[in-house]
């Protein structure tokens, strides 16, 4: 603690901390441009001018600028009338260019120009030149540029290159024609651009989603929210209007995303405004096509399936919440509830859990991988699997560089003075991945094998740091030598990080990845170790337990149920179409409830429309083992409800009412918590639906939200009533008081004078730290100190086959997840299905790069899927000899299993030359 | 009247290559210094020396080596850079020494790099100075050739390696920290100071940047010792200065000259004072970012302290004249014009503000002047301070202006008041 006297009041302050970040921690205002509390301070905006007086004697002073400025004991004036006129002079500096057209600007409402414009009180324009133009820039179907607006901060190409290591994105030109864009026209490559649309102050980068579909801002309802696109669960909020979901944004959470987002989770959202979403029940009869139903008759239907049948099969899934996989697990009874995942997937994320409840490591938070300081990552290419991971990852690998400027005085928010002294000096990143991943850059080493050897690299560095740990015999020299290199730099460092994951299929990648991760922690030291999972809520399906989709069609063909209930999960993605079609086969009636129309649900005899994350609220576990709630942003139309909510129907239709009593989320989440006491902590994530800030709902409209009497006017002209939302404490409306909500209650960070992100300012305990007023989320596993109880077999090295290759999947960001390529933006980014070769394989078959190929199960390779076709060929260098690499989740290519051998051969047509 | 800095330089002619260097006793002091003296020696016997940069800036040249970090565990490499990137509106004196005598730059350069044990020197070259480039080219091979510079530097383990960096042509350039950037590939804006280069330099090490001819001072301090540099001076400050002289004078030149001589003895003696049918009004004494001294100061001495009093810098001594057949509101609209596109555009009063008064000189010089733009740039002179902008090139930019609004007003007003340029 120290302390800074602001305008003759003594303040406590955390020592070390510079003056603005002091004076916004204490809730005052200051305006700013430049500085951002992840990127630190540079001095080039000149905005945040205070005066310094040298000591309390001193009346004179001098202006200094707060960002650059230590805080410890200082005495400063924010209202000096000096440092007001300077203030405003540097915005009446940036307007003398700015466009005038804030009515229709689409930044306008949420924009921190027009919010530090007013805070320092500049209204009249002296300047009387001509404003200065610039050209726009197409940056791709994420993100619209609009150079007029820009006023030189700098803040973009500081995320976009020095925080998310891009190097597409750059300032050009100089003087008062300094252009921030790409050299030439084209996509921006970061897989974080989009943030790009928080971190400008003003319009130059906005959402171009939202752009499609624009909505005012403050016209937006909102809900905090979790991204549902990968295993992280970053926290978001999304935003809607008229039913349609506008855009997605971020919300603050201090242990996991903090203020950033990958561009799959806030461009993924578009699915749920998808023509192919399901809006009311459907029921086949007789055979015939699926047509639409009331959902009176499709219950009563349902209700006749059940109660005539032998017995139900539940297949619930890793993206659906735990309320409504335990709903179906009590519907289908515990024996044949089943976690809807292929017997691979399920065999290695209940490995994961396993080696995260008994293993001595602990999975860390987002913000704990940032601090780590050396870093293993075996088998993910976290980029593409993991996004944001990745972000993280490039903060880590600076922690130690920057020890030699903390050394020197230099603080860490003084950002460009400790990347002078860091310069190009990264700490250790040790990338082991089948092909080359966007990390590498940042990588001291990578390592390119098949999976069986880059888990034989893992448990040679197991080796390396415990003896006890088994050798890996008949390893070469060089990999010898690579794995004491990285056994050395994780046993040197204070937070050492493995980064592991099932994305490879590979039992023995991921057991690897444990066994370093459980050798750094010997003699009681610790260490970290993040697995990477497929999907949002794939640990929590691991929690709750059941079978794999194999285990579902043996109950199925022995007789013992003949129903099968499948929730939110389309299954010909999961398997071979053969063995789906045999497992929809085995049952009398098929149930599918699902927000999508898919192959699955066109297979179905009824259908029951689910609630998107958007449409309802439920809990997902992350990676981490963090449960956390999603709310419900918006009252859908049609029959959608919680798929939760329709399994409580089926057991009210088939006559079981007494086991399915809930009426509301806090009930069923009262019975989950009951019937498996180790998720009993997520009753505590947040407040009941019977909270109330001040005796009143907390709003999820602003309360300049317009349009509350006319929107509806043209139905009738009497104001309608607001939706009840029996689930939660928060309203559809715009009543009630938003500035007092507890953090997992939070719809939208918005404080008097702070229309734009910048407002989590007012939100923080201090800024950068934890939301004021409670934790977010809770960590449901914590590390045990079991002794192994997994088995680490260490595989022979791998060995190229004669005419066979084997099957390694590739993960892309844009394409890969199934929700997320609905949103047009992110299709147009996805590849076309493809398989990699290495050039040498290529060469054997004669293959050149984009021959069309096909793929198919080798003979001895147990089952694949039949023949894929319409693939062609792409040449990696990075690939090693013997693999095809196999873009996971492309259509065409779901029932590929990873680790098994095929066939590639070119499909003969004439080469176009 | 001794002139070391440029008693080798002849005009018209070649300067000498390195056996006529050394026949003159090149080499020497380099050789004293690396064989009877310790870093720490040289450094002394520059500070002693009183030696100021001749940048413009007069920091003591001894007491910025003394900051960098000495020793076994000091980090390495350490940088020694030569600021050659000489784009200072009116000021040449570097290209007289680049040009004349690169082996004295070379000499002083590696004597530099040995006082604060320096791996590498990096000469920063003015893009415009190509035959300074070429010439530089043929001696450094020469000096490695000499073994001057290299592996093994005359029979010592000292190694140290020499290149030539030249500019992509900007005048931000020239600032020590911009420099800095610009060498690293990066773009050229100044860097936040602390860390000093001395501590975190280029590429994050050790770092000293010194100009051309504060660097050409150093062998002749090392060969004669500090108290006979003191003796060069007719004033507090030491040594010799290359002043020079450009406007409407009759003889425009550059000429070493005992720091401390008067604005009156060099524009009068030695540019042989005005040119017929015009008279002299003011002048910008050290390059285009110092302010304008008027007739009032002609008996000023030219050295740091004394124009600092008159209320200007000396800067890089080499002064532009303003004559009375010149419009001042015109000469300042240049300068800014100048200053506006030299920009490096990082902080905001520098960027958006120096155009601001770049377009109000140039409505009031064509004519289009308002009553309220005199306040408007007053205000800016104020508001682009020293402190104001993140490195100095603003505050340089207002100081012909702030001095050319306090001693040619009447111009400015009658500008406005005429609505239009009585020059014209």
């Amino acid at each position: 603690m120290a302390i800074l006297y602001i305008d003759g009041q003594p303040y406590e302050i955390s020592a070390g901390s510079n003056i603005l970040h002091a004076v916004l921690s204490h809730k005052l205002d200051l305006p700013y441009f430049c500085w951002h509390p992840a990127l630190g301070s540079v001095g080039a905006c000149r905005l945040c001018a205070v005066k310094q007086f040298r000591d309390a004697d001193d009346t004179r002073g001098r202006l200094v600028m707060a960002c650059l400025t230590p805080a410890d004991n200082a005495r400063i004036s924010i209202n000096d009338p000096d440092a007001r006129s300077f203030r405003k002079s540097v915005i009446e500096w940036l307007m003398a260019n700015h466009p005038h057209d804030c009515p229709i600007c689409d930044e306008g409402g949420e924009c921190h120009l027009q919010d530090m414009t007013l805070m320092t009180g500049h209204c009249a324009r002296e300047h009387r030149f001509p404003k200065r133009t610039y050209r726009n820039q197409y940056l791709g179907p994420l993100i619209n540029h609009e150079m007029n607006r820009c006023i030189q901060c700098y803040r973009c190409v500081r995320f976009y290159n020095d925080y998310a290591g891009g190097d597409d994105l750059q300032a050009f030109a100089s003087r008062d024609r300094v252009y921030f864009g790409r050299q030439r026209d084209g996509v921006l490559e970061s897989e974080f651009s989009g943030n790009l649309v928080e971190v400008c102050p003003t319009g130059v980068f906005t959402d171009k989603t939202l752009k499609q579909h624009y909505t005012r801002k403050w016209d937006l309802q909102t809900a905090p929210s979790v991204c549902v696109h990968c295993s992280l669960g970053c926290n978001i909020i999304p935003g809607e209007r008229y039913g349609q979901l506008r855009r997605v944004r971020n919300r603050y959470n201090h242990e996991v995303n903090g203020y950033f987002l990958c561009d799959r989770g806030r461009y993924g959202y578009e699915f749920v405004n998808s023509d192919r979403r399901l809006r009311s029940p459907f029921l086949r009869q007789d055979g015939a096509e699926l047509a639409p139903v009331a959902v009176d008759e499709a219950l009563q239907r349902a209700g006749a399936m059940l109660t005539g049948s032998a017995g139900v099969v539940g297949i619930g899934s890793p993206r659906a919440s735990l309320e409504a996989n335990f709903a179906l697990r009590v519907l289908a009874g515990p024996e044949r509830f089943f976690s809807g995942m292929a017997p691979e997937e399920d065999r290695l994320v209940g490995t994961a859990l396993a080696i995260l409840q008994t293993g001595p490591a602990r999975a860390p938070s987002l913000a704990d991988v940032a601090q780590a300081d050396a870093v293993l990552v075996l088998g993910e290419d976290v980029t593409n699997t993991a996004p944001m991971l990745a972000l993280q990852l490039r903060q880590a690998v600076r922690r130690q560089p920057s020890q030699v400027a903390y050394d020197m005085g230099i603080p860490e928010w003084n950002d460009a003075a400790v990347r002078e002294i860091v310069q190009g000096q990264r700490g250790p990143l040790f990338i082991a991945t089948p092909a080359a991943t966007k990390l590498d850059d940042v990588a001291t080493q990578t390592y390119r094998a098949a999976p069986d050897d880059l888990a034989r690299l893992g448990f040679a560095v197991a080796h390396a740091l415990d003896p006890a740990a088994p050798p890996v015999p008949d390893l070469p020299d060089e990999l010898q030598t690579l794995a004491a290199q990285i056994a050395g730099a994780l046993a040197g460092a204070s937070r050492p990080l493995v980064v592991g994951g099932v994305s490879l299929g590979s039992e023995a990648a991921l057991q690897a990845a444990a066994s370093v991760a459980r050798a750094l922690c010997r003699d009681d030291r610790t260490a970290e170790l993040c697995l990477v999972l497929p999907e949002c809520n794939s640990l929590g399906a691991a929690l709750l337990g059941g079978g794999d989709l194999a285990a579902a069609a043996e109950t199925l063909r022995s007789g013992a149920a003949d129903t099968l209930v499948v929730l939110e999960n389309d299954l010909f993605r999961r398997a071979d179409a053969a063995s789906v079609e045999a497992l929809l086969s085995a049952a009398k009636h098929v149930i599918v409830i699902d927000h999508l129309a898919n192959e699955t649900s066109g297979r179905a005899d009824l259908v029951l429309p689910a609630a998107t994350f958007a449409e309802g609220d439920g809990t997902l576990v992350n990676n981490e083992g963090r449960a956390q709630r999603f709310y419900q942003v918006f009252v859908p139309e049609g029959a959608i409800q919680e798929s939760w909510r329709w399994v409580r129907d089926l057991l009210r239709a088939a006559g079981r009412t007494a086991e399915a009593p809930w009426e509301t989320q806090d009930e069923i989440i009262g019975a989950l918590a009951q019937a498996q006491p180790e998720l009993a902590p997520i009753a505590e994530l947040a407040p009941p639906a019977d909270f109330r800030v001040v005796g009143a709902k907390i709003p999820r409209q602003q309360h300049r939200y317009s349009g509350r009497t006319a929107m509806l006017a043209n139905i009738t002209v009497h104001e309608p009533r607001p939706p009840d939302d029996p689930d939660s404490p928060l309203a559809f409306s715009m009543e009630g008081l938003l500035l007092q909500a507890p953090p997992p209650l939070i719809t939208e960070f918005w404080s008097p004078g702070w229309n734009s992100a910048q407002a989590i300012n007012k939100f923080q305990s201090e800024v950068g730290g934890p939301l004021h007023g409670g934790a977010l989320g809770r960590r449901l596993i914590e590390p045990g100190r079991a002794e192994a109880a997994i088995s680490a077999t260490v595989p022979p090295a791998f060995e190229p086959r004669e005419g066979a290759l084997l099957a390694v999947p590739l993960h892309h960001i844009f394409g890969s997840e199934e929700l997320s390529v609905l949103t047009p933006g992110i299709h147009e980014l996805a590849p076309q299905p493809y398989l990699a070769l290495s050039p040498a394989d290529a060469e054997g078959l004669g293959v050149v790069e984009g021959d069309p190929l096909a793929l198919a199960p080798a003979e001895d390779g147990g089952s694949l899927s039949p023949e894929a076709g319409g693939l062609v060929a792409r040449l990696l260098p990075s690939l090693p000899r013997g693999v095809v690499g196999v873009p996971a989740g492309l259509p065409g290519l779901a029932g590929v299993r990873a680790g098994g051998w095929c066939r590639v051969r070119r499909v003969l047509e004439e080469r176009t030359p | 009247m001794e002139r070391p800095l440029t008693k080798n330089i002849r005009p018209g002619a070649e300067p000498l290559d390195l056996r006529g260097y050394e026949a003159a006793g090149g080499y020497q002091a380099l050789r004293k210094a690396l064989l009877q003296m310790t870093p720490a020696e040289v450094q002394e016997e520059v500070k002693q020396a009183g030696l100021r940069g001749r940048g413009g800036a007069g920091f003591p040249t001894g007491v910025k080596w003394s900051i960098v970090p000495s020793g076994s565990d000091a980090p390495r490499p350490k940088y020694f850079v030569v600021n050659a990137d000489e784009m200072e509106p009116g000021t040449f004196k570097d290209r007289l020494l680049l040009e004349g005598d690169p082996h004295q730059l070379i000499e002083g350069a590696l004597l530099g790099a040995y006082a604060i044990e320096a791996d590498v020197v990096y000469i920063f070259l003015r893009w415009e100075y190509r035959r300074a480039a070429k010439l530089l080219e043929r001696a450094i091979a020469e000096a490695y050739a000499a073994g001057y510079i290299g592996r093994g530097v005359l029979g010592t383990d000292r190694r140290v390696e020499m290149y030539i960096h030249i500019s992509a042509g900007r005048y931000i350039c020239g600032e020590e920290t911009a420099l800095l950037n610009a060498l690293e590939g990066k773009r050229a804006t100044p860097r936040a100071k602390p860390p000093f280069p001395q501590t975190s330099g280029l590429f994050g090490k050790p770092t000293i940047v010194n100009n051309v001819e504060t660097v050409c001072n150093v062998p002749h301090i090392i060969n004669n010792g500090a108290a006979w540099f003191k003796g060069l001076s007719q004033s507090e400050d030491s040594g010799t200065k290359i002043y020079g002289v450009s406007g409407k004078v009759r003889r425009p030149g550059a000429w070493e000259l005992p720091m401390g001589i008067t604005l009156r003895e060099l524009i009068e003696e030695h540019a042989g004072g005005m040119r017929d049918g015009v008279r002299f009004r003011g002048a910008l004494p050290g390059g285009a970012s110092t302010d304008f001294l008027v007739e009032e100061h002609l008996d000023v001495k030219l050295d740091y302290g004394s124009v600092q009093a008159a209320g200007s810098r000396l800067g890089t001594g080499n002064v532009i004249v303003l004559d009375d057949g010149t419009c001042p509101v015109g000469m300042v609209r240049n300068l800014e014009h100048f200053f506006a596109q030299e920009s490096c555009g990082w902080c905001t009063p520098c960027r958006d503000g120096l155009p601001w008064t770049e377009k109000v000189l140039a409505a009031i010089e064509e004519g289009r002047g308002q009553s309220r733009d005199l306040g408007r740039l007053e205000l800016h002179t104020k508001l682009l301070g020293p402190g104001n902008t993140f490195c100095a090139f603003a505050p340089g930019a207002m100081e012909p202006l702030q001095s050319a609004l306090k001693y040619f007003r009447d111009d400015f007003e009658r500008h406005i008041r005429e609505a239009r340029c009585p020059w014209r």
